[in-house]
């Protein structure tokens, strides 16, 4: 019996229906000396030596050879090796005499199944444990599990790992045992295996980086700052030892933004971390209206401030929304239609 | 060759089944423990030996009966290296189902029964899979207590049905049924254990036969 390599379906459930995508072992074999050789002949046609020839020298000379401008790097031509090009797959389940090799073959999904059934085990045994331990009062306290740092794997990854296709109810129950298991007094025993179903999450504190303070002549410390809305460009000079004194553009804030509505725009980054007359601010502004030239100081001035502040407080403002760049800009009109979303009056005849 | 495999069958009870259990041991693990008379299904009426409290008691005399006519038969399959599937849709022992039947060597399905994977095959599996020879149930009926869909495929199949049938069952398309308790965790880990006895003696008892034969 051949062991033929059959496809993880996609869309359907037809593992077992012939077609294109079947690819035997020896065919994979043949593809990868193939490959090897085409790499030869491709280090002696670009002058390189063939025994160091890397898979980037590859993807430079092919790009060389046959320039594309098509804008899907999948369409471009590309020469990989034959396991990254063909998918890998599952052989046929069974030997000689029919006899399946997986004790749940039959299930379907002998994979995920399994995995369930070696988990639920190890959930029995660790609950009997604790019932020993239990019976000698020797029970130790839970600590707190770390949760900001990583996250389960996701249902795709899952699929990934098992080769098989699974059900959202599937992933879900799996990740409910996951949570049982670990949930445990004595699951810190099961780390390394929970482990191998975790990912760490790179902390999002760390992309914002504060500047240091400068001082000038005075020694008085100062930050700058720059904020954009809509159209409206903003630079803003905050000083520490201040009277909560606002110049724009060389001009008085409340003759400037006659408004109230701009004012307060102004003042609420000063407001949320309680230095209301702490801080003196000279900006320059220039585009856009009354609102986006408001909104454009306010970023910039939350951007300075971050200098003056702990990284605590940081974060707040970055939750508040403070921190982030209003994308909203004036959408353009469509031909067809009278404004950007507007459509013209439908009469019925 | 054809020796090996036609003296077993004329033996009525070739792999000594019956002394793997006794009465008693089925009564310990309260396998004569039925439902309420309220559950009892029509068909298993002949199988109960009387009431009590409105709790039906199963006849162990019988159970004795037709759980040693079951033994023999898996163990005449599993000395044929025939392929046995465990199936049971009860929660409470789905591992233990599972860890019995790796432990022997066979398969097992304790999780929710897709579709056609008797009937359809070539769709779940490929062209080339072999189908089970024998279906064991350790407990008849579903999580919706309706019959198991896998008894009426198998029928459909051609293939053996070994059942454990509690009062609530419809043993009417089993080939084996027993009349026993499903519920009780004794009841299932002294199934198990007798299925896993029998399933392991009777490929000793291949492995042995086949040697004797190399030797002569």
């Amino acid at each position: 019996l051949r062991l033929i390599y059959t496809t993880t379906a996609v869309q359907r459930k037809n593992i077992g229906a012939s077609g294109p995508e079947k690819y035997t072992e020896e065919f994979i074999k043949k593809q990868i000396e193939e490959f090897n050789l085409g790499k030869r002949h491709l280090a002696n046609m670009m002058g390189e030596d063939p025994e160091t020839f890397t898979q980037e020298d590859i993807d430079k000379a092919v790009a060389y050879l046959f320039p594309s401008g098509l804008f899907d790097k999948q369409a471009r031509p590309m020469m990989k090796h034959p396991t990254e090009i063909f998918p890998e797959q599952r052989k046929i389940q069974w030997g000689e005499d029919g006899r399946p090799f997986h004790f749940l073959f039959y299930t379907g999904k002998q994979s995920y199944y399994s995995l369930m059934h070696e988990m639920y085990e190890k959930f029995l045994n660790l609950q009997k444990y604790q019932d020993q331990l239990l019976a000698q009062d020797l029970l130790p306290q839970k600590e707190k599990r770390n949760l900001s740092g990583s996250r389960w794997l996701t249902k795709i990854e899952l699929e990934e790992m098992l080769l098989e296709k699974l059900s959202n109810d599937d992933y879900s129950r799996f990740i409910q045992l996951l949570e049982k298991l670990v949930t445990l007094p004595c699951g810190d025993i099961e780390e390394k295996y929970v482990q191998k179903f975790s990912r760490e999450v790179a902390a999002q504190l760390k992309k914002v980086d504060i500047e240091p303070l400068k001082y000038d002549e005075q020694g008085v410390a100062f930050s700058t700052g720059e904020g954009a809305r809509k159209t409206a460009r903003a630079t803003v000079v905050v000083y520490d030892n201040g009277t909560g004194k606002i110049t724009v553009n060389g001009i008085d804030v409340l003759h400037y933004f006659p408004v109230l509505q701009d004012r307060e725009q102004l003042l609420f980054p000063f407001q949320f971390l309680d230095r209301v007359g702490k801080h003196d601010m000279i900006c320059t502004v220039s585009g856009g209206g009354r609102s986006a030239q408001a909104g454009a100081i306010r970023l910039a001035s939350a951007k300075a401030l971050k200098s003056f502040v702990t990284q605590k407080e940081v974060e707040f403002l970055r939750q508040a929304g403070l921190l982030t760049t209003d994308p909203r800009v004036r959408e353009r009109k469509k031909p067809g239609q009278e404004g950007a979303r507007r459509k013209f009056t439908w009469k019925k005849r | 060759d054809d020796k090996l495999l036609t003296v077993p069958l004329s033996h009525p009870d070739y792999f000594n089944v019956k002394e793997l259990f006794s009465l008693k041991d089925l009564f310990d693990a309260r396998v004569h423990l039925g439902h309420k008379k309220g559950c009892r299904h029509r068909f298993m009426e002949p199988y109960i030996f009387g009431c009590r409290l409105e709790q039906d008691i199963i006849d162990l005399d019988q159970t004795m009966e037709h759980l040693q006519l079951a033994l023999n038969f898996t163990a005449h399959i599993a000395y044929r290296k025939g392929i046995i599937l465990f199936v049971s849709r009860k929660r409470q022992f789905c591992h233990l189902v599972e860890s019995t039947a790796r432990e022997c060597g066979e398969y097992a399905h304790t999780r929710y029964w897709q579709g056609g994977l008797l009937t359809n095959t070539h769709i779940h599996f490929g062209s080339g899979v072999r189908l089970p020879d024998l279906l064991i149930f350790l407990s008849s009926l579903n999580n919706i207590f309706e019959p198991h869909v896998a008894i009426r495929d198998a029928a459909k199949m051609n293939i053996p049905t070994v059942g454990v049938v509690d009062t609530n069952c419809n043993p009417c398309l089993i080939t084996y049924p027993i009349p026993g308790n499903d519920d009780s965790p004794s009841a299932m880990e002294l199934y198990c254990k007798l299925f896993k006895m029998t399933i392991i003696r009777a490929k000793d008892k291949r492995k042995q036969n086949e040697a004797f034969r190399e030797l002569s």
